[in-house]
């Protein structure tokens, strides 16, 4: 009982070619698509490097440019095998590559959706990763004579100006870390030392944020120090002031980005696997109705496509046998041929039982 | 004396028709080409015109559009005709047209010369109106609760971090000016009462910067009061910090930026001027050449093209003395300035006798 048959004329299977041609080509165009898309993601990433700690979430990038480049070339063989689909002395060739190739299209898709599935599910690394980046960032801010890290400063700086944020969580961040460089203290004054002193590490520490924090919407000019004290600064209120600086977190500002990024990728993904799909069933009626039109008399007739020749489940029997078959065939197994011998031995008994009349009757 | 003649074949005008109408199809091109880019610029500087005084700055890109709109119209039509040329008996339907045609057209690439043109000499407006915008903008920096100027603080402190610049012609402007609103300054402190009491203007000058002409680059924090004083902060010079701050001022750099859009700009136009001018020229030639083709008779003769009939001299002289027939047309006399009530001598070929004739006298007695 073949699955979904349908029943093809010469003229429906000259345009289900033309048709599937056409597709086939889209679909390389997609998978274009889906490389640059991979390749951009990619370069979005590797720009915030530095407060990244680890590269697990670019097995996304990598996998669509992978599927991207795969995808321009299955689709590229399936538009040759389309122009030939309708000469019966060029189509026979194409058999043993059809099966390798239906094998490869329906990885490709397979892989789409991992990388929609990864994209969701790698969001926790992420974060993980910025955060670890991001404290080391802050840590080494003042670092800007340390070969290795001298561009730190820049780089946390540049990255809250762009993404209007500050710290990792917050702007109180900053106030845990030493960010001004004891090469720009004065040592010998009461203030440095006192501070200095009050630590137990020995640290510099102050509730003051570098000038990047600040917010250019604020009405009022910039207050980097003495953040903490409401009676440093002329009418300002600490716990109510909140457009003086960026209140979000580097940390929230950069996965917001970068799920945004992923996730406005997720229906263009989609639509490249439906097509894929598409493809694929399209190209198997292709092959099957005209293999079966190749097998007629009549080539000129109608015949049948089918996506299975027998149902799902004698499929799949079928194939369990045969590969069953292709791994017994290259077995040169001592049990198999005592099996054998026990066989023969059987069914020589059996015979003999055959061949000797019952006993006793 | 004709001005550069050149003989035309059959094949050769139907060559030169064919190439005119893919020429005149790419001119369409650049023609939206030019469209987009006075558009763009117009965009650009409606963007900063916060920042700009009120001079007439748009006239620039108006005038590209306006030039682009037109050179789709007329290379559209240049297309038509062109296609039609192969044709004699297509050509028959333009041939009144052509002429007025290359005239208009010829005058468009005068307008599409004077826009390139206008490109470049739009400079010196330009730094007119920044200079006196930005200074204007930095006065209102402080004044964010005043409606229509709140949001000035913003747009000084976003354009001095995204072109890396601080002040009008450099940091030292914020020295000049009171950037920090009277509502965050603390009467009743002595510093602030001395800083005001010492400026002639009551003002709260300070030697001091927003935070916006902080520069990422430094190695160190920035600092951005008390920038004159080396005391004030350790291991620090003034005069040879140049790290610290951005050097550069504000007016320079945007003037820079639009410098250089205009300069590409001006020179696309250019381009475009030399290519009109090239199609112009190719379907002059087609034009006299298909004329002189149908004063000859015959379809397939070879023809002359020219760009002037006569000599460059000679044909000016003969349209002045045109326009100024046409003038003519529409005159009563020069000669007593066209007053009517003026007596003028009747020159009509009927004439009624002399004037003074006495009335005759009946001298018939009853």
């Amino acid at each position: 009982m073949a699955l979904l048959k349908m029943k093809f004329s010469q003229q429906r299977r000259v345009r289900l070619a033309q048709g599937l041609w056409l597709l086939s080509w889209l679909a390389v165009t997609c998978g274009a698509f889906i490389f640059c898309l991979g390749v951009y993601i990619k370069i979005e990433l590797l720009r915030r490097d530095e407060v990244m700690e680890n590269t697990e979430i670019h097995v996304v990038p990598n996998l669509l440019m992978m599927v991207g480049l795969a995808s321009i070339g299955a689709n590229w063989v399936a538009s040759r095998v389309c122009q030939d689909s309708l000469d019966p002395s060029r189509f026979p060739r194409w058999n043993v590559i059809l099966l390798v190739w239906f094998a490869v299209a329906t990885l490709l898709c397979c892989l789409l959706l991992a990388v929609v599935v990864l994209s969701y599910a790698l969001q926790g690394r992420l974060e993980e990763s910025l955060k670890v980046g991001l404290r080391n960032g802050i840590r080494f801010y003042k670092d800007t004579d340390v070969p290795g890290r001298c561009f730190q400063k820049e780089t946390i700086d540049r990255l809250q100006m762009e993404f209007r944020c500050c710290g990792n969580n917050n702007f109180k961040d900053w106030f845990e870390v030493q960010w001004v460089s004891n090469r720009y203290l004065d040592f010998t004054s009461q203030e440095v030392k006192d501070r200095i002193r009050s630590n137990v590490d020995g640290r510099y520490l102050l509730d003051g944020v570098p000038f990047s924090c600040c917010n250019p919407v604020s009405p009022r000019p910039c207050l980097q120090y003495q953040l903490t004290d409401s009676r440093a600064h002329y009418n300002y209120e600490y716990q109510s002031e909140e457009l003086n600086l960026y209140s979000r977190g580097c940390r929230q500002a950069l996965t917001d980005y970068y799920m945004g990024l992923m996730n406005s990728t997720g229906p263009g993904v989609l639509s490249v696997i439906l097509i894929q799909v598409s493809v694929i069933l399209s190209m198997r009626y292709l092959q099957t109705a005209v293999e079966g039109a190749m097998a007629l008399e009549a080539p000129e007739g109608e015949s049948e496509g089918y996506i299975l020749e027998k149902g799902v489940k004698e499929t799949y029997a079928d194939i369990r046998e045969k590969v069953n078959n292709l791994l017994k065939f290259g077995q040169v197994d001592p049990a198999s041929e005592d099996a054998g011998a026990e066989e023969g031995e059987k069914a020589a008994e059996a015979m003999e039982k055959a061949a000797t009349p019952p006993p006793a009757s | 004396m004709a001005v550069l003649k050149v003989k035309f074949t059959k094949t050769r005008r139907d060559k030169l028709a064919q190439i005119l109408w893919i020429l005149n199809w790419i001119s369409v091109v650049t023609g939206v080409i030019l469209f987009s880019l006075g558009l763009f610029l117009k965009v650009e500087l409606k963007k900063r015109e916060e920042l700009m005084a009120e001079k007439d700055i748009q006239y620039v890109p108006n005038m590209l559009i306006a030039v682009g709109l037109i050179a789709c119209v007329i290379n559209f039509l240049g297309g038509k005709i062109c296609y039609d040329c192969v044709d004699t008996t297509n050509f028959l339907r333009w041939k009144l047209i052509m002429l007025p045609y290359i005239v208009c057209t010829f005058f468009f690439t005068l307008c599409v010369l004077v826009g390139a043109l206008m490109c470049y000499s739009m400079h010196w407006e330009l730094e007119e109106a920044l200079n006196l915008g930005l200074t204007q903008a930095m006065r209102f920096y402080k004044d964010t609760d005043m409606p229509g100027r709140c949001f000035l603080k913003h747009t000084v402190d976003m354009l001095q971090i995204q072109f890396q610049c601080c002040g009008n012609s450099g940091y030292k402007d914020w020295f000049q000016i009171q950037w920090i609103s009277n509502r965050y300054l603390d009467m009743s402190k002595k510093e602030v009462v001395d800083r005001l009491r010492s400026n002639v203007e009551g003002k709260f000058l300070m030697d001091g910067v927003p935070f916006s002409c902080c520069n990422i680059n430094s190695p160190r924090p920035c600092i951005q009061q008390q920038i004159t004083n080396n005391s004030a902060h350790f291991n620090y010079e003034h005069q040879t910090e140049d790290q610290n701050l951005w050097m550069k001022g504000c007016r320079e750099a945007l003037l820079e930026y639009y410098t250089h859009l205009l300069q590409s700009i001006g020179l696309t136009v250019l381009i475009t001027w030399l290519f009109e001018l090239s199609v112009l020229t190719g379907v002059r030639y087609l034009q006299t050449s298909l004329e002189n083709m149908l004063r000859q008779g015959d379809p397939n003769s070879e023809s002359d093209g020219w760009l002037l009939e006569n000599s460059l001299m000679e044909t000016a002289r003969t349209n002045l003395s045109i326009i100024k027939s046409l003038g003519k047309g529409n005159q009563i006399d020069t000669a007593d300035n066209g007053d009517p009530n003026i007596d003028v001598p009747s020159t009509s070929k009927a004439h009624y006798g002399p004037d003074n004739v006495p009335p005759k006298q009946k001298t018939e007695t009853n």
